[in-house]
């Protein structure tokens, strides 16, 4: 047997009008709905057969930061499978509060695309297999990138954007993917701002680009809707692990009956 | 930090986590307290003889790892000298042969390692993703009782028997171990190549898994079980 592929569910953490941590699900990054007490959660899918365990913070507010760690810590004396903690971590000591609190690898967005040598610190400090680089990719259909794919008869290319897709940057994806790479990143998380909350599957063309150019394993996230859209990353774009959250959250699939699914269909899974 | 253990569980053997300031060491505290370990996290070395049990924990560098480890070599080699179990988990296990290709980088001279179990850490060839991360399968190869377990603390999930083959593990690491004695392996794993996921010395008292048992579900719980049992027995 080999080295399986992982399902991993991810919930997104923002603090509530109580001030009170809770769990989120939105659409394009947008319109978030409240699903759940994050360390119950947590709880939940440790028991129930997930690979590993997503955690995001979405405040992105210094007040929220104390609260999150707090939580951090409580979701990691619960789950005895990995845990990635993300959202806003901006400097090596970000990543070390992070992991003292309990996390195994931080994920990290705009703090390494605004200073890139964050990488290689925080590869040298603590290891390339906890730097998990995320990158929020969008879509674009212009003359302005530099590596281009065809996605339904036209030229496409994948432009890095910071603060959830609402602002660009003007990096193509596959350049920062290849250079984040070979700063020390031990994983890349990749989002797509056009399918995130779509649920009509990942973005095959985007995931399997990034796969082409590194050798690092690839999550792919963003637009998951079942396991057959899990499948598909697996075999046509050659995902190492596949992220969902409202699949999960909202109980429309189990990650158990995921995970049997794509054994039937030869995908190397732990059950 | 130190965290309590529930009023259910009951202390089968006092384990020492060694901090030697790298990585997270309430996962591998919380595993090892729910297998039945009172735990303490110090980088005394007085505390390491009192202690069943020493687990040298890990993850980082292997150049940073024993640099932060040395104050410690000594009193280390004293434990793995004496009949305490000494459980090296990932680069801790690493930390356990003589040297590493990682501590060779740069033009720096090679980095010594503890030398407990003779050989040299590798790193995994070109072609092959790396990190290897994830779950992959553990193939026992022989006898220890790390793997075997022992049958009265088998769960639900697991067999009677406490084997741990055939069952799966979470891996980080971008280096494997390359013991000089073939038999120092105790369970292979595949990954390109066949490469020892847990070794352990002649003695069979120092030993480590290049994954995570910490963070290996009910498998790695499994694992730290039968060592909390090893410690109790010593």
């Amino acid at each position: 047997m080999a080295l399986t592929k992982r399902i991993i569910p991810c919930i997104d953490v923002d603090i509530d009008e109580d001030g009170n941590p809770a769990v989120y699900t939105g659409v394009h990054f947008e319109d978030l709905k409240y699903t759940g007490d994050p360390v119950e959660m947590a709880k939940a899918y440790n028991e129930s057969g997930a690979d590993e365990f997503v955690f995001l913070d979405i405040t992105a507010s210094a007040e929220g930061r104390e609260t999150m760690l707090d939580v951090v810590s409580r979701v990691a004396d619960e789950v005895f499978i990995p845990l990635t903690v993300g959202g806003g971590i901006r400097t090596t000591e970000d990543i070390k509060e992070t992991l003292r609190a309990g996390a195994d690898k931080v994920s990290i967005t705009t703090g390494a695309l605004e200073r890139p040598e964050l990488v290689n610190e925080g590869a040298k400090a603590f290891g390339s297999q906890c730097i998990v680089i995320s990158v929020d990719a969008r879509r674009r259909f212009d003359e302005q990138g530099e590596h281009y794919t065809e996605i339904d008869g036209e030229s496409c290319w994948f432009e890095c954007t910071k603060k959830g897709g609402r602002e660009g940057t003007g990096i193509d994806v596959l350049e920062w993917a290849a250079e984040a790479e070979s700063r020390g990143a031990g994983e890349l998380f990749v989002n797509s701002i056009d399918k995130d909350g779509t649920k009509d599957g990942y973005d095959l063309p985007l995931t399997e680009a990034v796969c082409d150019v590194v050798d690092t394993p690839v999550i792919a996230s963003s637009g998951c809707g079942s396991p057959e859209d899990m499948y598909d990353v697996f075999t046509e774009a050659g995902a190492d692990a596949g992220l969902a959250a409202s699949i999960f959250h909202f109980d429309e699939y189990s990650i158990e009956e995921t995970k049997e699914y794509l054994d039937e269909q030869g995908v190397p899974i732990r059950l | 930090m130190s965290t309590v253990s529930s009023a259910t569980e009951q202390s089968l053997a006092s384990v020492v986590v060694v901090d030697y300031g790298l990585g997270n060491l309430r996962s591998v505290t919380r595993g090892l307290e729910r297998a039945g370990a009172d735990v303490e996290i110090t980088d005394d070395p007085d505390a390491f003889a009192a202690a069943d049990g020493i687990v040298l924990p890990g993850v980082g560098a292997f150049r940073e790892g024993v640099e932060n480890a040395d104050p410690l070599r000594e009193e280390l080699l004293e434990i793995a000298a004496s009949d305490t179990p000494l459980f090296g988990i990932c680069l801790g296990m690493q930390m356990l042969l003589t040297t590493s290709e990682e501590g060779e980088t740069d033009g720096d001279a090679a980095v010594q390692g503890l030398d407990l179990i003779p050989g040299t850490n590798v790193r995994f060839d070109e072609g092959q993703k790396v990190p290897h991360m994830g779950w992959n399968e553990l193939e026992v190869e022989r006898e220890h009782p790390l793997v075997e377990g022992v049958d009265n603390v088998a769960s639900e999930t697991q067999p009677a028997d406490g084997s741990v083959d055939g069952e799966y593990a979470y891996f980080v690491h971008s280096y494997y171990a390359v013991p000089d004695d073939e038999n120092a392996a105790v369970a292979t794993t595949e990954y390109g190549l066949e490469f020892p996921s847990i070794i352990a010395n002649e003695d069979g008292t120092v030993f480590g898994t290049q994954f995570h048992p910490e963070k290996s579900g009910e498998t790695g719980l499994q694992i730290l079980r039968n060592f909390v049992e090893i410690c109790s027995q010593e």
